[in-house]
């Protein structure tokens, strides 16, 4: 299966600014992928780049088996959902979305069929003949999602489209854009900050900092085993300890760290300084059993209340630990625990 | 094609303003060298403006009408706008202040003529006083430079009012609060806070109140007559009566300088894009 | 009591003002309806003779119908020229945009006087003849720098994202600007159009220079005044005023209106 979209090797710069440095990346067809990131690390400007707003410095974009880097918006098969939806406010709602058909010349009654088709896809039947300002902020939502489906781009680009949104609506809408990505098969590329938006939607995700892509991978991969150091603390938490390899036993890998030495099953470098990742949720209240890496005792520093858990800060080891107790534990600050984890679940990460 | 768009959309109005403005200029300039009749081209123009007082006088009595004019009308508009904006309720304000320029959208020669009828000897002023027995004579009050500058002031305290009042409404009402809150009475909140952050509006005003009044031939001329000359009256005298296109050049152009040198002058206090 | 003092004080200043404003107005208007010669206390009752006169005055109303010719379709022009130069340079940001805005508002800076001296200069270089053609040329240049400040102010963010969401869709350019810019800025273009249109309407110097035969109604005022305190002037006035005044209401009921919806 050829991909539907793939990015060549692409750079920008922003005058000094290095936007992005070299990125490549394949999206294939029907799949959701989304580019998570923090500010600034170039997600947005790939966005940009894919929908034809920004021409790149280096590289190319095929879209659909043609080279589409230096294509004007209007001439390649994408189309986007702008962040602020950009609702035109002169024009109806069933203006706006039959707006991309009448630039394509689509004769008048095919297009209001189309149109009516597309406000009920996005659970609007009846919201044609309003004006965007009547609408609320997840009505305006659904609008631009159709009047951006109704001209069936190959790719549908989404720039941080919940952004605007409550958070309880935001959680509704994520359901919703997935279930129609789903219906209509289009390929979505969707910009977001927000991790858990990330793992909602995704089929393939792609982590980016400072430029370039860091990780990509079904989201369940990329936060079970992240790829880089940004990964793991971006897509998540963790707690890093840094290690340094002191040699190989039996298929697993021996590693020197502040909290005694270490084996863990990975293939890893024979040598040099590595760091080891771990999950707040794998961390263990009790002393070790078994096969169970001990990690010491320590002094509850901080307790924060997260509802369906707590989040425990444990400082007085070699590393201070972040960890998740059940909601109801009676833990309190200065209270001491001992902690464990399982070896499976120390990700090793040499980048 | 695309690459073309900027220039096909600014490139009409720029050509427009270099045909239609900036040639004439130029035209001009080279017309204020040529002399009325004569010897080749030269800077005798300018050295007529500087060495015959009655032609000097004109820029004098210019720069003292406008300055006069300017501050008087920004002294009366500032009070008006304030009150407009403070005292009288919400409701109404939009209202009160079409009112109160609502003699703005007359025409400028009838506005002028106006003050005519006010102030000519048989007008209504002298008709109250003398009948009320105030004067035995009538006051000689139209064709006096008094005239011009209450006829311009007129004209600019609803321009003043329309900016001041605009700049008095953007001020934010927390600014007054946090003022009176950290303990300032209403003349220190005022003085302090309100006036310094309305200057730049008054600024802008005041400066189109000058440039406006400066290159006026029409108020001038209706209620000044011909008693003393202003710089506007006295270029169209050299075109009207003497079809002296050269000097009326020359004259134009120290016109425009001297505005120049007033915006340079308080260009710090004028951010005209911002307007 | 004491804090009622200046809620006072400031109710008769307004009330002063007001007065000042609307003095000469008001005299106008109340001797443009007496029958006399002269418009001058004391008033002598209501007549409209004058504005019989006034209006069967073929020169007065010929000059009325150029008027309102070379008011319109100057505005027209210097609306659209300004609107498209105003959407380029805040769009497109071509090199030396700072210097092509700083050249377009700079005639704002020029008496009219001067702009209209330029320009007969210009005509009698090219052997042109003055006419309503010249004048309303004239009135472009004074306006477009207005139409242009005031719409290059109005090329917000908002505008500028719902362009890019046309063009996205496939819109081309002038099509962008046809269906989306134009209609989105629709205020600010009725806004500048109004004002153009009211400035040419009474704008006398660059008129009195520029034309000869087809002469513009502030210029027939202008011969008018010629003769002194003239009842005729008068009428002309109060007729302009009442109009002006007419149509400033009904825009600002349209508007108050609009927002009030």
């Amino acid at each position: 299966m050829t991909a539907t979209v793939e990015v060549r090797a692409v750079s920008h710069r922003f005058g000094d600014t290095v936007a992005l440095d070299s990125v490549s990346l394949a999206i294939e067809p029907a799949s959701y992928t989304v580019l998570l990131g923090p500010s600034g690390s170039g997600k947005t400007t790939l966005l940009s780049i894919l929908g034809g707003f920004l021409v790149p410095d280096e590289g190319a974009v095929w879209i659909d088996g043609r080279d589409c880097t230096t294509l004007p918006p209007a001439r390649r098969p994408t189309a986007t959902v702008f962040q602020d939806y950009a609702l035109f406010p002169h024009m109806s709602v069933g203006g706006n979305v039959a707006f991309g058909l009448r630039m394509r010349r689509v004769a008048r009654g095919q297009r209001e069929r189309r149109v009516q088709e597309a406000l009920g896809l996005v659970g609007l039947p009846d919201a044609a003949s309003r004006r965007p300002h009547e609408l609320s902020g997840g009505q305006r939502q659904r609008v631009a999602l159709a009047r951006s489906l109704v001209v069936e781009p190959a790719v549908l680009l989404l720039d941080e489209p919940l952004g605007a949104l409550d958070l309880k609506l935001r959680r509704q809408m994520q359901d919703e854009l997935k279930a129609i990505q789903q219906r209509v098969g289009t390929a979505f590329v969707h910009v977001t900050h927000d991790q858990e938006e990330a793992m909602a939607l995704a089929d393939h995700c792609v982590v980016m900092n400072h430029g370039r892509i860091e990780d990509q991978g079904p989201p369940e991969r990329v936060y079970l085993r992240p790829a880089t150091r940004f990964t793991a603390t971006f897509m998540g938490e963790s707690t890093l300890i840094p290690g340094t390899v002191a040699g190989h036993r039996d298929g697993r890998v021996v590693i020197d760290t502040p909290l005694g030495r270490l084996e863990i099953a990975a293939d890893g470098p024979s040598g040099g300084e590595v760091t080891l990742a771990l999950r707040p949720e794998h961390v263990r209240n009790g002393p070790a059993d078994g096969d169970g890496v001990p990690l010491g005792t320590g002094v509850v520093a901080e307790v924060v209340f997260q509802g369906s858990f707590k989040r425990v800060t444990v400082q007085g080891l070699a590393v201070p630990l972040l960890a998740r107790l059940p909601a109801e534990h009676p833990v309190r600050p200065g209270d001491r625990l001992t902690l464990h984890c399982e070896p499976r679940h120390m990700v090793l990460l040499t980048l | 094609m695309s690459r073309l768009v900027p220039w096909l959309t600014v490139g009409p109005a720029v050509l427009w303003t270099l045909l239609f403005f900036i040639l004439p200029l130029v035209l001009m300039a080279w017309t204020s060298l040529q002399p009325l009749q004569g010897d080749g081209p030269g800077l005798g123009n300018y050295v007529a403006f500087f060495t015959n007082p009655s032609y000097w006088r004109a820029l004098v009595n210019s720069l003292e009408v406008t300055a006069l004019v300017t501050v008087l009308a920004v002294l009366l508009a500032y009070p008006f706008a304030w009150v407009l904006a403070e005292q009288v309720p919400e409701r109404w304000q939009r209202l009160a202040l079409v009112l109160a320029i609502l003699p703005f959208w007359t025409s400028y020669l009838v506005r002028s003529y106006s003050w005519l009828l006010v102030l000519a000897e048989q007008g209504v002023v002298n008709g109250a006083l003398v009948g009320a027995g105030l004067l035995s004579e009538p006051l000689r009050l139209a064709n006096t430079r008094a005239a011009t500058v209450i006829g311009f002031v007129h004209f600019f305290v609803m321009l003043l009012t329309l900016t001041i009042f605009a700049s008095l409404k953007q001020l934010s009402p927390s600014y007054r609060k946090a003022a009176a809150d950290l303990g300032a009475g209403p003349l220190r909140t005022f003085v302090y806070i309100v006036l310094p952050l309305t200057l730049p509006g008054i600024m802008v005003g005041a400066f189109l109140t000058f440039v406006l009044a400066i290159g006026d031939y029409v108020t001038p001329q209706i209620l000044g007559g011909n008693t003393e000359l202003l710089m506007p009256q006295l270029i169209m005298l050299q075109i009207g009566r003497r079809g002296d296109f050269p000097l009326a050049s020359a004259l134009s152009l120290i016109l425009m300088l001297v505005v120049t040198v007033a915006y340079l002058g308080c260009a710090r206090w004028l951010r005209l894009e911002r307007v | 009591m004491a804090h009622r003092l200046p809620r006072v004080v400031g109710a008769l200043y307004a009330a002063l003002i007001y007065g000042f404003i609307f003095l000469p107005v008001v005299v106008l208007v109340l001797f443009s309806l007496q029958a006399t010669t002269l418009p001058v206390p004391p008033f002598t009752g209501p007549s409209l003779r004058w504005y019989d006169a006034v209006l069967s005055d073929r020169r007065l109303t010929a000059a009325l119908g150029n008027s309102l010719l070379v008011a319109l379709l100057s505005s027209a022009l210097a609306v659209v020229l300004g609107f498209l130069a105003a959407w380029g340079l805040a769009r497109f940001r071509p090199p030396g945009s700072g210097l092509w805005r700083a050249l377009l508002t700079l005639p704002l800076m020029v008496s009219y006087l001067i702009i209209g001296m330029g320009l007969l200069i210009l005509l009698n270089q090219l052997g042109a003849p003055r006419s309503r053609v010249s004048a309303g040329i004239g009135h472009v240049v004074i306006n477009l720098p207005l139409c242009f400040a005031i719409l290059y102010s109005q090329m917000g963010e908002q505008q500028a994202r719902a362009e890019q969401a046309a063009r996205d869709l496939g819109a081309a350019e002038w099509q962008v600007l046809l269906l989306i810019t134009a209609p989105m800025l629709w205020p600010a273009l009725f806004a500048s159009f109004f004002l153009s249109v009211t400035f040419s309407w009474d704008e006398f110097i660059i008129a009195f220079l520029l034309t000869r035969f087809d002469t513009t109604l502030p210029v027939e005022i202008w011969n008018l005044l010629r003769a002194g305190l003239n009842p005729r002037t008068n009428a002309v006035g109060a007729l302009v005023f009442l109009v002006s005044a007419v149509l400033v209401a009904s825009i600002e009921l349209v508007v108050l209106r609009r927002r009030r919806s």
